[in-house]
């Protein structure tokens, strides 16, 4: 998807020390990474927001922290910050990301997660291949901030549950919550529940599964 | 940034990556590249000017190492002469047993060669380093079987510039007649090379790393030692080494490791002072840095440090964009995608690796480009720092935010040193 075209001519900023491959960082990724764009420079004041999410990049450990404030009538996305342990390609698709959501008054929730890190990849001109899945940080934190916006608005039926298994059909809690629950250091039911937001209503069979899965995330990371 | 037009000057803290050639060492070798141009395997008269040339490289190789000039075999550089040492002499002495010793912080052409041996049958221990970079010698000797063929340690290491107590283990190995292999290539700037003194069987040098030209090195291989070739192809070197010399290159790591020679003393003093110089301001002046590796036992030239919470690429790019040059263990950059496997074998978390930055002093740094490099770099630290999530602990054992990679199968793994 990324425009070639742009590509030839650019400038080359890094060459690799091992193998002289060359990285071709465009102006657009440079202005970018030098003046980043709805970074969130100081602790978040919560009341500012209205949901939250933060992933880590399993292919190089970078890790994305996203604060999304969203319009709830016409659910569009007002403010969108952002703060990353990461690179530079991941500062500049970030930064990017934040400006596509947000200019022009904000793009909808929905529309908003149809924008792809190819998307991102075209608004900067392209990034070198193997830098590609710093794109797909900031789409994955979208992600789970809007999850986090669903379960908080109690909208459980719009949470995103793809490559996850849900173990409780109503609430849309997948396998994936109970771990990153887990990992967070909760270790019982009720702490999972107190986690992920949710008091009351799940059924027998998803409590009997989770509780299940609590304890097989529990032997493998902390047994 | 607009900056980047106005500032020309350039500092060039990488030299463990490649240093600049000396001009006397280019100067050395301009007439082999077009006046004597002959194949040294030649008998007419141009072959035998090559093969004079190769020869004088031989006797001065010979010479700083202390051994005999047909010890020495020329290689295209630091890897094929890690490949040959390692795998060369493990084929060759199978016969006499299957496990090889290594330790976890060697160079990626020692740990990829015993992975592949590991593949042909062979079995490898990988020895634990202790926190500070060095490996304990008792370590090794209780890594040692009955059938030991072979122990690679490096003289010195590449990220952190540790150095590892040679002589000690090779006082252990004496008398087991265990082949013992180190890889001198970042070494050789700097430290004794008399492979007497060191008891080292194989010792491997680079010729990009001493100011040489890039693309030769050398392999001393202790008389007696049974080394099988890699490449095959005509007798040269021995019959250990098939190939057209690559003469101006030969010529060349030659001079360039007579003059690295006789500037040892004199040049590792200076730098030891620069250095420290430089680790001293940096901890002082820049809030949560860590040195990585040994204070005292480590290189003239290297400063490895993690400053914690931010991303090496991106300080790496910033201080490029300042005209300063240095590396990272940063994931981001790697081939693989991996953090500094060295950093990870001192027991930190990954995001001590990911945050690492490495300054490498060379001939031409003075203390000025040092002071410039503080000029910028606390103005880069507190930027990035103001746009990370994490604050990781200066004496974590394991990652800050596990829970961030939830769902992704954990390839970085949480309170275990299994980060793949």
């Amino acid at each position: 998807m990324s425009d070639k075209k742009d590509l030839k001519g650019a400038d080359i900023d890094v060459i690799n020390q091992y193998t002289g491959e060359k990285w071709y960082y465009t102006d657009t990724v440079k202005e970018h990474f030098f003046k980043p764009r709805n970074l969130l420079l100081d602790a978040p004041d919560e009341s500012n927001f209205d949901a939250n999410g933060m992933v880590g990049s399993p292919a190089c450990g970078d890790m994305m922290n996203m604060w999304m404030k969203v319009d709830p009538k016409t659910e569009k996305i007002k403010d969108l910050k952002w703060k990353t342990f990461g690179c530079g390609s991941a500062i500049a698709a970030t930064s990017m990301y934040s400006v596509m959501l947000t200019e022009e008054g904000g793009m909808t929730i929905e529309s908003a997660l149809k924008v792809k890190p190819q998307h991102i990849m075209m608004r900067l001109g392209g990034l070198p291949n193997r830098k590609i899945h710093c794109s797909v940080l900031a789409d994955k934190a979208f992600q789970k901030t809007v999850n986090d916006y669903f379960r908080k608005t109690d909208q459980h039926d719009r949470i995103i549950t793809d490559g996850a298994r849900v173990v409780d059909e109503r609430l849309n809690i997948t396998d994936k919550d109970i771990e990153e629950a887990v990992l967070e250091g909760a270790q019982t039911l009720e702490e999972v529940q107190k986690k992920l937001k949710v008091g009351v209503g799940m059924s027998e069979e998803s409590v009997t599964d989770i509780e299940q899965l609590i304890r097989f995330y529990a032997e493998k990371y902390y047994g | 940034m607009s900056k980047e037009t106005e500032i020309k000057r350039r500092v060039y803290l990488d030299h463990a990556a490649a240093t600049p050639m000396d001009l006397r060492v280019k100067e050395a070798m301009d007439s082999y590249m077009t006046d004597e141009y002959g194949n040294a395997g030649g008998l007419y008269r141009e072959g035998r000017r090559a093969k004079d040339g190769i020869d004088h490289a031989r006797k001065s190789l010979a010479r700083i190492l202390s051994c005999r000039p047909d010890e020495v075999v020329f290689t295209s550089g630091g890897t094929e002469g890690d490949v040959l040492a390692i795998i060369g002499t493990a084929r060759a002495n199978k016969d006499r047993g299957s496990h090889i010793v290594t330790t976890t912080i060697e160079h990626q052409a020692v740990l990829e060669s015993c992975e592949a041996l590991e593949k042909e049958g062979f079995e490898v221990t990988y020895v634990d380093v202790e926190p500070n970079g060095v490996v304990d010698p008792k370590k090794i000797e209780s890594a040692l079987r009955d059938d030991t063929i072979l122990v690679s340690v490096m003289y010195a290491n590449n990220e952190i510039g540790t150095i590892q107590p040679i002589r000690n283990i090779a006082k252990i190995l004496k008398d087991r007649k265990i082949i013992f292999h180190t890889d001198a290539c970042q070494a050789s700037e700097y430290l004794d090379l008399d492979v007497q003194k060191l008891g080292v069987d194989l010792l491997v040098l680079n010729g990009s790393k001493v100011y040489g030209p890039k693309g030769v090195g050398a392999v001393f291989v202790r008389n007696g030692t049974r080394v099988r070739p890699i490449l095959f192809g005509g007798a040269q070197e021995g019959k250990r080494r098939a190939g057209t010399e690559n003469v101006p290159g030969i010529v060349g790591l030659g001079r360039a490791l007579e003059i690295a020679d006789e500037m040892k003393v004199r040049e590792g003093a200076r730098l030891s002072e620069l250095r420290d110089y430089l680790i001293s301001r940096i901890t002082k002046e820049i809030k949560r840095t860590i040195l990585n590796g040994d204070a005292k036992e480590r290189l003239p030239n290297n400063v490895n440090i993690s400053i914690l919470d931010i991303e090496g690429e991106a300080t790496l790019l910033y201080l490029d964009n300042y005209g300063i040059a240095c590396s990272t263990g940063s994931a981001c950059t790697s081939e693989s995608l991996d953090p500094s496997h060295v950093i990870l074998a001192l027991g930190k978390p990954y995001e001590h690796a990911h945050a690492s930055i490495r300054f490498t002093l060379g001939r031409g740094t003075k203390k000025e480009d040092l002071d410039y490099l503080m000029e910028y770099l606390p103005g880069v630290v507190t930027t990035l720092r103001k746009i990370s999530p994490i604050t990781v602990e200066e004496d974590a054992k394991g990652m800050s935010h596990p829970e961030a990679f939830a769902g992704e199968n954990m390839r970085v793994k949480a309170n275990s040193k299994n980060y793949k």
